[in-house]
């Protein structure tokens, strides 16, 4: 009888909690066992435990002793108690004494006993299903939902507002701003007279699709027009968040460097669009425009790149002409 | 430091997997972790520990899978081993590949008493 283990590679774990796992709770595990058995049925995973009885065990007890230094560790910043019980345990484990009662075998054994419990489920799993919930939204209203992404500085918050300037009268449109702290983008945004909602992460570095949903209630989504969500600026951590937006916009200036993207593929891989902004201070600088294009192109092959400047407006009919394009998608979705 | 975050999921689907007292500690935590995928695993370690503080897969330990990068190349009309976003087909040296594995962020399986 041993617990449901895959294989070697579970091994070290069960001789870890091995001696650990009968002292601290010696009843709570009478009582566990019981109902554990019942779920693992109930969820059909009896691939999973009929395999796994037979091989575990034999290995459990090899590796005894690694295991005991790990956990210990672990308890003694943790909790001052259970030092002291695994002491008792060891004793206890040995010898099969137990202070109140006599423990059988069988019981002992069972209470040691590992299972294995498939889970094969995507670790951003609760993020994509919320996702998936706001890009259901955007396509029943016909709205194009782009997630805007970039390293501080790069000129998010300037491009929004001059774009929102411009395009003012046509599409419906709104904001939702994602920083750290303050309101201060939000407010800029509307002076604008657009619509904007700011979201403080706190100590979080990007936006999840929950917060999206949150903001949404507040903001409304903008019917065939555009909700332009300005991520925080970080050019790592808000590449694998989906928000349910149709496509990642992501600006890089010129004063950052040609290898940018080759340095933060993620983003650059994640995003549809790349936006060289401030192409307006080219004549000061060394910056070669072609290498950064070929550079984001290694990552992202079908990605397109335009270049902008929001200060003297080069290419921003092309950015608008580019939203434009993806609005007439999103509507007729 | 979004695997703080992403500690927090893990954490999060393992006791959901617990919810009803299926089991009352788990012992090992094993985790598919592309090669590709968005992030760093020690930092995922280090969030792990954090967040599994004073539920039932404190102290379990993480297990974490690398499996490899594949892509398919769509000059050499095959598939080949991949290690980094940007770098070129190993075949063609080319950059016209599409991932297709490797950049998975699962929990696979646990070890629980």
């Amino acid at each position: 009888m041993c617990g449901v283990c895959g294989c070697g590679t579970t091994k070290e774990g069960v001789s870890a909690h091995g001696h650990e796992a009968p002292h601290a709770h010696a009843h709570d595990h009478d009582h566990a066992h019981d109902h554990a058995h019942d779920h693992a049925h109930d969820h059909a995973h009896d691939h999973a435990h009929d395999h796994a009885h037979d091989h575990a065990h034999d290995h459990a007890h090899d590796h005894a002793h690694d295991h005991d230094h790990a956990h210990d560790h672990a308890h003694d910043h943790a909790h001052a108690h259970d030092h002291d019980h695994d002491h008792d345990h060891d004793h206890g484990a040995t010898g099969h004494a137990s202070p109140s009662a006599r423990v059988d075998a069988g019981q002992e054994r069972a209470r040691r006993e590992a299972r294995l419990v498939k889970v094969e489920r995507d670790i951003l799993e609760k993020n994509d299903r919320f996702a998936a919930v706001n890009r259901r939204r955007f396509a029943d209203s016909g709205t194009l939902a782009l997630n805007l992404v970039s390293s501080p500085g790069a000129g998010k918050t300037t491009l929004l507002v001059r774009t929102l300037t411009d395009l003012k009268g046509g599409r419906p449109m709104a904001v939702i701003e994602g920083d750290q702290q303050t309101s201060l983008d939000a407010d800029r945004i509307r002076a604008t007279g657009v619509p904007a909602r700011q979201i403080n992460t706190g100590k979080m570095c990007h936006l999840d699709a929950d917060m999206i949903s949150d903001a949404l209630a507040d903001v409304g989504v903008p019917e065939h027009g555009v909700l332009f969500i300005e991520n925080v600026g970080n050019l790592v951590c808000p590449a694998g968040f989906d928000l349910g937006e149709a496509s990642k916009v992501v600006l890089v200036s010129v004063t950052e460097g040609e290898d940018k993207p080759l340095k933060y593929p993620d983003m650059f891989h994640a995003a549809g669009l790349v936006l060289v902004t401030k192409v307006d201070l080219l004549p000061h600088l060394d910056f070669d425009v072609a290498a950064l294009e070929a550079n984001a192109r290694k990552v992202n092959p079908r990605a397109e790149v335009l270049r902008v400047s929001t200060r003297s407006g080069e290419g921003l009919g092309g950015w608008y002409a580019w939203i434009e394009a993806r609005c007439r998608e999103a509507c007729a979705g | 430091m979004h695997e703080m975050a992403l500690a927090q999921s893990v954490v999060d689907l393992v006791l959901d997997q617990a919810s009803g007292g299926a089991f009352v500690r788990v012992r090992t935590v094993r985790l598919s972790i592309g090669a590709l995928a968005q992030v760093d695993p020690r930092s995922l370690e280090f969030g792990f520990d954090v967040a599994a503080r004073g539920t039932v897969a404190e102290g379990a330990e993480l297990v974490i899978e690398r499996p490899p990068g594949s892509a398919w190349c769509t000059d050499c009309n095959k598939a080949v081993a991949v290690a980094a976003h940007g770098e070129s087909c190993p075949g063609c040296g080319g950059y016209q590949w599409m991932l297709v594995g490797g950049d998975e962020m699962r929990v696979v399986d646990l070890e629980v008493e």
